[in-house]
C-alpha cells in the first residue's frame, strides 16, 4: 500500500518527463520547418527560380572540358582566319590550318564540323548541308543584310533568324552570319595550347616527339637547348599564363603564411600581458584582452577594406589583414593556454636561480608549444582559403585571377582550371600542417 | 685499490656520458639556431615579395593608415545625428546576412549529421563507402565558399540564395570532420540494444547516437555559425546580398558616404561581437552540462 502511495508522484513525474520530451522532439523539427519556409519566402527562391539562367549553367559545364574554333570570314573587307576560342591570342598563323578546314582559295574555305556536317564559305556566301535536313544557303549582302533559303517554308527551332543574323546550332556546331563577319563553330574535347600555344615550334607535337626533341640536338630556336626552349614556351603560354597563375597561387600562400606567423608572433608576447597568471596589473590585462576582442570582432573584411585603401591592391595588404585578425584569435587562444600551464615546472625551473626570461622559456614555452603549435598550423591551412577569398576583394594571388575569369563570363575552362588549382593548393596546405603538427609535436614530446 | 679503479672508472663513465649528452644539447641547439633562421629568412624574403608585388609599399602605406579610417570617422562626426537612421535603414540587410548564415548553418549541419554517421567506422550504413564519404567532405571543405557563390550567381543571378548554399555546401564538410570526430567516442551499447529489436538504420542513429552526442553537435553548430556570419558578409561583397553588399556601394561611392560606411561597420562589428557572447555563452553552459 504504501509502495504504491511512493509510486504515485514518480509516475506523474516520470510522466511530465515523458510529455516535456514529446514535445520537444516534435517542436524541434517544427521550428526547423517553420523557419525554411520563412527562408523559402524571404529569399525569394520562386523567383529565383523563373530568373534561373540554366542556358549559362549549359555553357559553363561544355566550356570547362571542352574548347571551340572559330572560323571567321570578315564580311567587310574579306579574309578568312582560324582561331581558337576567337581570341587574337589563339589565331592560326597563315598558312597553317587544323586538319578540318580547308582553304580552296582567297575566299573559300570548306569546314568539316563531324562527319556529313560539312559548311563552305564562298566569300558572301555559306552553304551547309545538315544530314536529315537539308541544303541551307545564307547570302549576306551589305545593302540587304542576310538572306536564308531553307529546304523547309518555316526555319525549325535550331535556327533563328533576323533580317541581320542568322544563327544555326547544329549538334556538330555553331554558325552565325551578320553583316560584319560569317562564324562557324566546332567544339572539341579538351584544353586547347595548354601546354604549347600556336607560334611554338612545339605545337601538336607528341609527348614521345617532345621527349625525342628535348633528347636531340638539333635546335628548333636559335642559342636555346631544346628543353629550356620547350619550358620557356609553356612558362609565357599566353592563352593559359602559367607564369602569371603560379606566382598567383605562391602569392596566396604567401598571404596565408606571413599574416598566420606574422600573428603569431605578436600575439605570443601580448598573450603573457593577457594571462592572469603571469599578469598581475589588472587594468592592462584588461586592455590587451580588449584589444584581442576588437580586432578579432572587427573581421578580416572590415580590416582588407581599411588596409587596402592605405596599401594598395596586393598580396601585402591581404597578409596584413589576416595578421590583424589573427593576432586577436590568437591573442585569445595563446592566453587561456598560458592560464592552464602547470606551475610546478616553473617553480622547478625558478628554483635553479633562474632569470624570469629564462624561467618562461624553459618553464613555460615548453608546456604551451604543443598547444601553440597546432593551433598556428591549423590556422594556416584555414588562412589559405581565406587568402584566397580576401584576394578576390583586395586584388592579388589567385583569388582575383578567378574572380576576373568569371567576370568575363566567357573562359570557363580557365575558372575550371583555376578551381582545380585552389583545391590542389588547399589540399596540399591540409596535408603539409597535418604532416608538420605531427612532426614537431611528436619530436617536442620528447623533452624541451 | 679496486675501490679506487671503480670510482675512476665510475667518473669516467659519468664523463662520458656528461659529454655525449653535451655534444646532443648542442647539436639541438644547432638545428634549432637553423630553423630560427631559415625561419628569419622566409619571413622577410616573403614580407620582401609581398611589399614588392603590392601596388603600395609598407613604408608609404603604414603612414597612411589612418587616414581613411580618420576620414570616415571625421564624416560620420559631422553626421552623426543620421548615424542611427542609417543603422535602422540597414538592419534589413544585416537580418538578411544574418539568415543566409543561420540557414546555411542550418541546412549544413543537417546534412553534416548524415554524412558524418556514414563516415564513422562502426555506424557506417554501407562500411565499403566510408573512404568515399570521407574524401567527399575533404572536397567540401577544401572549395572556398567564394568559389561556388561565384559560379551560382552567374547561373542564379545574384541575391541571398547562391551565398546560402555556397556556405552550407563550406560547412557540410567542415562540420562532418568534427561530427564523425564525436560520432567516434559515442557509446555502440544504445545502438547494438536497438538492433536486437529490429530498428532500422535511421532508428538507430535518431535514437541511440543522436541523444549522446547533440550537446557537442550544437556546440559546434554554434561556433560554425559565429564563422558563418563572418563569411556570409564577405560574400555579400562580392556579389550575393546582405550586409556586405550595401558595403561596397556605400565604399565604392566614395566620400559623401562615408557615413554609411561608419553606419554598417558598426552594424557588423556589433553582430558579429553579440553572436560570439551568445555562443560562447550557450557552448559554456553546454559543455558545462556535458
Amino acid at each position: 500500500m504504501s509502495m504504491l502511495t511512493d509510486a504515485a508522484p514518480q509516475h506523474t513525474q516520470a510522466d511530465g518527463l515523458f510529455r516535456r520530451k514529446r514535445i520537444m522532439a516534435l517542436s524541434v523539427p517544427v521550428i526547423i520547418v517553420a523557419y525554411f519556409t520563412y527562408i523559402f519566402f524571404a529569399f525569394d527562391v520562386p523567383g529565383l527560380m523563373e530568373r534561373a539562367r540554366m542556358d549559362n549553367a549549359r555553357i559553363l559545364i561544355a566550356d570547362s572540358y571542352s574548347y571551340k574554333t572559330h572560323v571567321t570570314r570578315d564580311n567587310r573587307v574579306g579574309g578568312i582566319t582560324v582561331a581558337i576560342e576567337g581570341e587574337n591570342k589563339g589565331t592560326y598563323p597563315e598558312g597553317m590550318t587544323p586538319d578540318w578546314v580547308t582553304p580552296q582559295g582567297e575566299d573559300t574555305v570548306r569546314v568539316a564540323l563531324t562527319p556529313g556536317h560539312e559548311v563552305l564559305i564562298e566569300g558572301d556566301r555559306l552553304s551547309y548541308d545538315v544530314p536529315g535536313y537539308g541544303l541551307i544557303e545564307v547570302e549576306v549582302s551589305r545593302r540587304e543584310g542576310v538572306a536564308l533559303s531553307l529546304p523547309t517554308a518555316t526555319p525549325p527551332d535550331w535556327i533563328s533568324v533576323s533580317s541581320n543574323r542568322v544563327d544555326i546550332t547544329s549538334e556538330a556546331g555553331r554558325v552565325t552570319l551578320t553583316k560584319a563577319r560569317t562564324e562557324v563553330m566546332r567544339y572539341h574535347f579538351g584544353w586547347e595550347l595548354f601546354w604549347f600555344t600556336l607560334d611554338s615550334p612545339f605545337y601538336g607535337k607528341s609527348i614521345g616527339e617532345l621527349a625525342g626533341l628535348a633528347l636531340s640536338g638539333d635546335r628548333l630556336v636559335e642559342g636555346k637547348s631544346n628543353l629550356v626552349a620547350m619550358v620557356q614556351d609553356v612558362w609565357t603560354n599566353k592563352m593559359w599564363r602559367h607564369k602569371d597563375v603560379i606566382w598567383a597561387i605562391f602569392e596566396t600562400i604567401l598571404m596565408a603564411f606571413l599574416g598566420t606567423m606574422g600573428a603569431a608572433i605578436i600575439a605570443l608576447p601580448l598573450a603573457f600581458v593577457a594571462a592572469r597568471n603571469f599578469s598581475r596589473l589588472a587594468p592592462l590585462r584588461f586592455a590587451v584582452r580588449r584589444v584581442f576582442d576588437f580586432v578579432r570582432g572587427v573581421d578580416a573584411l572590415i580590416w582588407t577594406i581599411v588596409l587596402s585603401r592605405a596599401f594598395g591592391p596586393g598580396p601585402l595588404t591581404g597578409s596584413l589583414a589576416i595578421l590583424l585578425t589573427d593576432t586577436g584569435t590568437f591573442g585569445k587562444l595563446f592566453s587561456e593556454a598560458l592560464e592552464n600551464v602547470d606551475h610546478k615546472q616553473i617553480e622547478g625551473v625558478q628554483s635553479t636561480g633562474a632569470k624570469p626570461m629564462q624561467r618562461y622559456r624553459f618553464g613555460v614555452i615548453p608546456q604551451i608549444t604543443p598547444v601553440l603549435l597546432s593551433q598556428i598550423l591549423y590556422y594556416l591551412e584555414s588562412n589559405t582559403r581565406s587568402a584566397t577569398i580576401i584576394g578576390a576583394i583586395t586584388g592579388g594571388g589567385i583569388g582575383l585571377l578567378l574572380t576576373q575569369a568569371m567576370i568575363t563570363q566567357k573562359d570557363w575552362e580557365e575558372v575550371s582550371y583555376y578551381i582545380i588549382l585552389i583545391i590542389l593548393m588547399v589540399m596540399a596546405m591540409d596535408s603539409l600542417s597535418g604532416w608538420l603538427r605531427r612532426r614537431l609535436i611528436k619530436a617536442d614530446d620528447s623533452g624541451h | 685499490m679496486t675501490d679506487q679503479s671503480a670510482t675512476t672508472g665510475a667518473d669516467l663513465t659519468a664523463g662520458r656520458v656528461q659529454d655525449a649528452y653535451m655534444e646532443m644539447t648542442r647539436r639541438k641547439r644547432m638545428y634549432g639556431g637553423i630553423m630560427l633562421v631559415i625561419f628569419i629568412a622566409l619571413m622577410t624574403s616573403g614580407f620582401m615579395i609581398a611589399d614588392d608585388r603590392n601596388a603600395g609599399g609598407f613604408w608609404d602605406g603604414i603612414l597612411n593608415i589612418f587616414q581613411f579610417p580618420g576620414e570616415v570617422l571625421r564624416e560620420a562626426g559631422e553626421k552623426i545625428n543620421l548615424l542611427p537612421a542609417l543603422m535602422w535603414k540597414f538592419l534589413p540587410s544585416l537580418i538578411e546576412t544574418i539568415n543566409i548564415a543561420a540557414a546555411a548553418t542550418l541546412l549544413g549541419a543537417m546534412l553534416a549529421i548524415v554524412i558524418s554517421l556514414l563516415s564513422t567506422r562502426g555506424l557506417a550504413r554501407w562500411p565499403r563507402l566510408i573512404p568515399l564519404f570521407r574524401r567527399l567532405m575533404d572536397i567540401m571543405r577544401a572549395i572556398p565558399e567564394i568559389v561556388i557563390a561565384l559560379i551560382l550567381i552567374f547561373i542564379l543571378g545574384g541575391g541571398p540564395v547562391p551565398a546560402m548554399i555556397a556556405i552550407a555546401l563550406h560547412t557540410v564538410g567542415a562540420l562532418g570532420k568534427l561530427f564523425s570526430e564525436v560520432n567516434e567516442n559515442a557509446s555502440l551499447k544504445p545502438v547494438e540494444g536497438l538492433h536486437s529489436t529490429g530498428a532500422t538504420w535511421g532508428q538507430r542513429m535518431w535514437l541511440g547516437v543522436i541523444p549522446q552526442v547533440a550537446p557537442n553537435y550544437l556546440s559546434y553548430a554554434l561556433l560554425r555559425f559565429e564563422i558563418n556570419i563572418r563569411a556570409s558578409a564577405i560574400l555579400g561583397f562580392v556579389g550575393s546580398g546582405g550586409i556586405g553588399y550595401d558595403l561596397k556601394n556605400a565604399f565604392s561611392w566614395g566620400q559623401g558616404r562615408y557615413d554609411e560606411v561608419a553606419a554598417i561597420f558598426l552594424l557588423l562589428f556589433g553582430a558579429i561581437v553579440f553572436f560570439d557572447q551568445l555562443s560562447s555563452h550557450y557552448r559554456n553552459k553546454m559543455i558545462g552540462e556535458g
